[in-house]
């Protein structure tokens, strides 16, 4: 960005202040540190000049907001134009419960909804099987078949609101329950709008809620994206997500990485299915999370737009920019929060905010300040509301567009994050993609090299939390609080269920399961036939059943 | 011959939720501190955490759960060692744990309950000052 | 303290605790070892014993899983142990073999246990044998010892089983290298998983190209089967092979190898006995500081000074 020539006299005149200068300096006080690192690994120089940025071209690396490569962010206007969106999650007990939550919020202002399921409905079972034993309703939403799924959305127009489904093994069964509720309330399939997360990949390595072995899920994964494509243009069919592996312990650069070697396995899979890339791409997205160092996190956030951009040109050659486009939701790290000092997590909450905002995220979620002891108080989410609502229109960083750019320390991170998370790319490659890289255990061993290195570091000290490993408070007490799920649910809903299976008409049910099996074992798009299930009322458990049967369960590979 | 008592630690994890990081902090931890460590994957009942500790002649179960479902199933578990005669083993738990929970989960047989952000420092020197001296 | 009366008879009754503190106490305890297996001895030698070992990533811990299973279906009781190597930094070790195989630990026929290697090859050698020996006697008709194939000691372990089965898949590299050497030579049966994968026929025609370089007259040839661990693809085919080596060895090998085993195993338990018994008298001898002060100023050999010693004992 700098010609030679001027490059050569800053190199000259930054050598003269390593000589002259920066010695005193460093003799009167010598650094903290003997080397600075980022959560990366990446080496953290004292100083950042323009010779950190020379072999960069500011119209192949930057470009134009709204322009390839996206580094500066996909519209022209940014937040000038419209604010990112504040998404909150929610949704737990019954499907009554979370009905009336749905209905209160709409009645807010609120038209995107946000489903959280519980375990048992995550893992594919339905209420009364015997692993769900004490999980009916605690983390989530319990929804066993399409009768759940009619009264969650009970007297709310799916015309009129878009879903956000947090759901992955058995997204294309919940997709299809609502898909279902669409048709009963005569609203045409390409007016649904929502996300369903259906990202099966991550679940190996980094939340580790899988069912089926590698190749089916992405299959399953696939059948979702080829079937919105096809059927529902409004639904986002996937999120490719990126926290769970952060979550996992992965460090930042690992997040970039994996998550869009995940990508590019998503777009390989699918266009085997015949579609073409533009059919599909403008519909993937993508979910990171956003930890505590904030250039770290900003640099990720530019790469990441720029190198998922670059991949859908070179490699998929793509000449729409829609199919180009990462389109990222950004949540706070919940790792990060810690049980002592609680309100010290609304601190780190907000520069993390802030790093997701300065990196132009589309839409964001910030936790509450209490989420390590509990799920949190209607006040403590309000807080974190109000902390995006700060950083919108307090903060004045949302009044111009990325404004970090041409930052040295910036650019040169946000380079080397790209560099390093492509060199990533290409191990995977190399070891023929991510699916042997599970089998290997590649992806499992980087990950909990990283989350063990994290914590020795805490406990050495070497890395400083405050209120944990310093600063902490002297005997201070830690009320943990767990939201008491009444046990009358799991019986209310195990009651609804059984009834359910006596009065549904059982012989179109096992007509339909057996044509599931058929359709599993010849690996047609199952979309349409568990739409069908479900519409017979064929519980989840009993779809995925099925499932397991035909293609086995998986049992996780152990890498510690 | 070489020989010599070496502690046996199960890491069990009941409970639907899937989040080992900290068991698999936990479980590497004590590996380093010269245990040999059992680890049984994700998702346990209650029958197959006891039948493991009793083929495997643990001295200590670790139990971690962050799903909120542990008034479900721990009480099972400490039902099941004792009818199994497992009573000498050193049962800890780890994970979200509510405080009021605590003196029931005492009551019922859990000899330690370590909070969210516990070092691993403390639960080394917890096993290695309370595994049972049995042999 | 535990009584080993107890320990025994319940081990003899089938009892699951007291064979798991059996096996503990062959693993902690030289001296318990030997009066209980002297206890135990007589109700040996009934089991098949099975020995697998493959490197990581061939699919062992699936495939073993399927292999109870079908034993299951069959009505055999099976006993597993599962052996990892210990930490030669920490001296602690990770035991995850079982997970794999954890819906199975519920099933009375089914014993499953893990053993870390301790630093001591030859001890794990010895306490392995012990715990087949102990699961033997508790009335396991089958007994499987896995480990990970790398290493003389893991080919001292895997010896104890009549029948050894080497477990290879493809797209695992070079390591089919690793394998030939020591235990190529000892394999009865040779397993193919992740059959379903290209470049199976390939992993076949190496294993088959490698077996015929031996060209040694041989009564039974290895066989070559494909598996696929994951669905259960190829197990029941792998089990018939393996009750038709048990068949093969019964016409008289078995014999044979058990009068071998018996005298390397009497070789050695003497070997044991006479060393310790010859070193705990001589370092009572005021001679045995002043010969290994002559070995450090180099006045005699270590080799000499052992035949010196020796032959004074020995006249």
């Amino acid at each position: 960005m700098f010609d030679r020539q001027k490059i050569e006299e800053i190199a000259k005149e930054r050598e003269r202040w390593q000589k002259s200068t920066l010695p005193n300096w460093i003799r009167q006080c010598p650094e903290r540190q003997k080397e600075f690192k980022n959560h990366s690994g990446i080496t953290i120089k004292g100083l950042y000049t323009p010779e950190d940025v020379k072999d960069m071209d500011y119209m192949r690396d930057l470009g134009f907001p709204g322009e390839y490569p996206f580094t500066r962010g996909l519209h022209a206007t940014m937040y000038r134009g419209r604010l990112w969106t504040m998404r909150m999650f929610a949704g737990y007990g019954t499907a009554e419960d979370t009905n009336k939550r749905f209905k209160y919020l709409l009645s807010e202002g609120e038209t995107g909804l946000s489903t959280a399921f519980d375990y048992p409905t995550i893992m594919g079972y339905d209420s009364d099987h015997p692993m769900a034993r004490g999980e009916v309703g605690v983390c989530g939403v319990a929804i066993s078949s399409l009768q759940d799924m009619e009264v969650l959305f009970d007297g709310i127009p799916l015309d009129k609101v878009t879903t956000s489904m947090t759901i992955n093994g058995p997204a294309s069964v919940l997709l299809a329950m609502y898909i279902a509720v669409g048709d009963k309330q005569g609203v045409p399939r390409e007016k649904l709008g929502g996300t369903t997360q259906n990202d099966n990949l991550k679940e190996f390595f980094a939340q580790k809620l899988c069912i089926f072995p590698p190749k089916p899920s992405l299959k399953l994964s696939v059948d979702v994206i080829e079937y919105c494509a096809r059927h529902l243009p409004k639904w986002n069919p996937i999120s490719i997500s990126g926290y769970h592996i952060r979550e996992a312990g992965a460090t930042a650069l690992q997040e970039l990485a994996f998550t869009l070697c995940d990508g590019i396995a998503y777009v390989e899979e699918t266009l085997k299915r015949g579609l073409k890339v533009d059919e599909f791409a403008p519909r993937l997205s993508f979910f990171f999370a956003s930890h505590n160092d904030f250039f770290e996190e900003i640099a990720k956030f530019r790469a990441a737009r720029r190198l998922w951009a670059r991949i859908m040109k070179e490699r998929f050659h793509t000449r729409n920019p829609r199919s180009m486009w990462m389109r990222m939701h950004v949540q706070t790290s919940g790792c990060t929060l810690t049980a002592q000092q609680p309100l010290n997590n609304i601190v780190r909450t907000t520069i993390q905010a802030l790093a997701a905002v300065l990196g132009g995220t589309q839409s964001l979620h910030t936790n509450s300040f209490d989420e390590a002891l509990c799920l949190p108080t209607e006040e403590s989410v309000r807080v974190a509301l109000r902390t995006q609502q700060i950083i919108a229109y307090e903060s004045g960083v949302a009044n111009t567009v990325d404004p970090l750019a041409g930052s040295y320390y910036v650019e040169a991170l946000t380079n080397e994050m790209e560099e390093k998370a492509m060199e990533y790319i290409q191990k995977i490659d190399d070891m023929g993609g991510v699916i042997p890289a599970i089998e290997k255990g590649f992806f499992q061993r980087e990950i909990a090299e990283s989350a063990y290195r994290y914590q020795r570091e805490i406990e050495e000290k070497k890395r400083i939390i405050v209120g944990v490993n310093e600063y902490a408070i002297e005997g201070e007490e830690i009320p943990v609080k767990l939201l008491r799920v009444d046990p009358s649910v799991e019986k209310k809903q195990i009651e609804r269920l059984q009834k359910l299976r006596r009065e549904r008409d059982n012989r179109k049910v096992k007509e339909v399961l057996e044509k599931l099996h058929y359709a599993a074992e010849k690996d047609e798009n199952l979309m349409p036939i568990i739409i069908e299930a479900v519409k017979a009322y064929a519980t989840l458990g009993e779809i995925m059943d099925v499932l397991r049967k035909v293609y086995g369960e998986y049992k996780e590979l152990i890498i510690i | 011959m070489q020989s010599g008592r070496k502690i046996r630690v199960l890491i069990a994890k009941p409970g639907l939720d899937s989040h080992d990081r900290g068991a698999k902090v936990v479980a590497r931890a004590l590996r380093d501190a010269g245990m040999e460590v059992i680890y049984t994957g994700l998702r346990q009942t209650p029958e197959q955490i006891v039948e493991t500790a009793l083929q495997e002649d643990v001295d200590v179960i670790g139990l971690s759960i962050l799903s909120g479902a542990h008034m479900a199933l721990f009480p099972r578990i400490m039902e099941l060692l004792k009818e199994k005669g497992l009573t000498d083993v050193v049962v800890f738990a780890g994970g979200i744990i509510p405080e009021e929970d605590i003196p029931e989960l005492k009551k019922i047989g859990i000899k330690e309950v370590f909070g969210p952000g516990t070092p691993t420092e403390t639960i080394i020197k917890y096993v290695l000052e309370n595994a049972p001296k049995r042999r | 303290m535990v009584k080993i009366e107890e320990v025994v008879k319940g081990v003899l009754a089938g009892d699951k605790r007291s064979v798991a503190r059996a096996i503990t106490m062959v693993e902690n305890s030289p001296e318990e070892a030997q009066s209980l297996i002297a206890a135990v001895y007589p109700n040996t030698g009934k089991a098949h014993i099975l020995g697998l070992t493959g490197p990581g990533g061939s699919g062992k811990s699936t495939l073993i899983e399927k292999m109870i299973r079908e034993y299951r279906r069959r009505g055999k009781t099976v006993g597993i142990i599962a052996v990892d190597p210990t930490s030669p930094f920490t001296g602690g070790a990770f035991l995850g073999d079982r997970i794999r195989m954890q819906e199975l630990t519920t099933d009375d026929g089914v014993f499953i246990r893990s053993m870390a290697t301790r630093n001591n090859p030859g001890g794990i050698a010895k306490a392995t044998k012990d715990a087949v020996k102990i699961l033997d006697a508790s009335g396991k008709d089958v007994i499987i010892v896995e480990t990970v194939g790398a290493g003389q000691s893991e080919v001292e372990i895997i010896k104890v089983a009549q029948t050894i089965i080497v477990i290879h898949a493809p797209g695992l590299g070079d390591e089919i290298q690793a394998i030939k050497a020591g235990i190529m030579e000892i394999a009865d049966i040779f397993v193919i998983n992740k059959a379903d994968r290209e470049n199976a026929d390939k992993a076949v025609m190496d294993i088959q190209a490698m077996l015929q370089l031996d060209n040694k007259e041989k009564a039974w040839t290895p066989p070559i089967i494909k598996t696929v661990a994951l669905t259960g693809e190829g197990v029941p085919q792998l089990i018939e092979k393996i009750e038709e080596h048990w068949r093969f060895l019964q016409k008289g090998l078995l014999h044979k190898r058990s009068l071998e085993k018996a005298e390397a195993e009497l070789v050695e338990a003497i070997k044991d006995k006479v060393t310790s018994s010859i070193i705990k008298k001589l370092k009572r001898e005021k001679r045995f500081e002043e010969i290994l002060r002559r070995i450090v100023d180099r006045e005699i050999d270590p080799v000499s000074a052992a035949e010196k010693l020796l032959d004074q004992i020995l006249e």
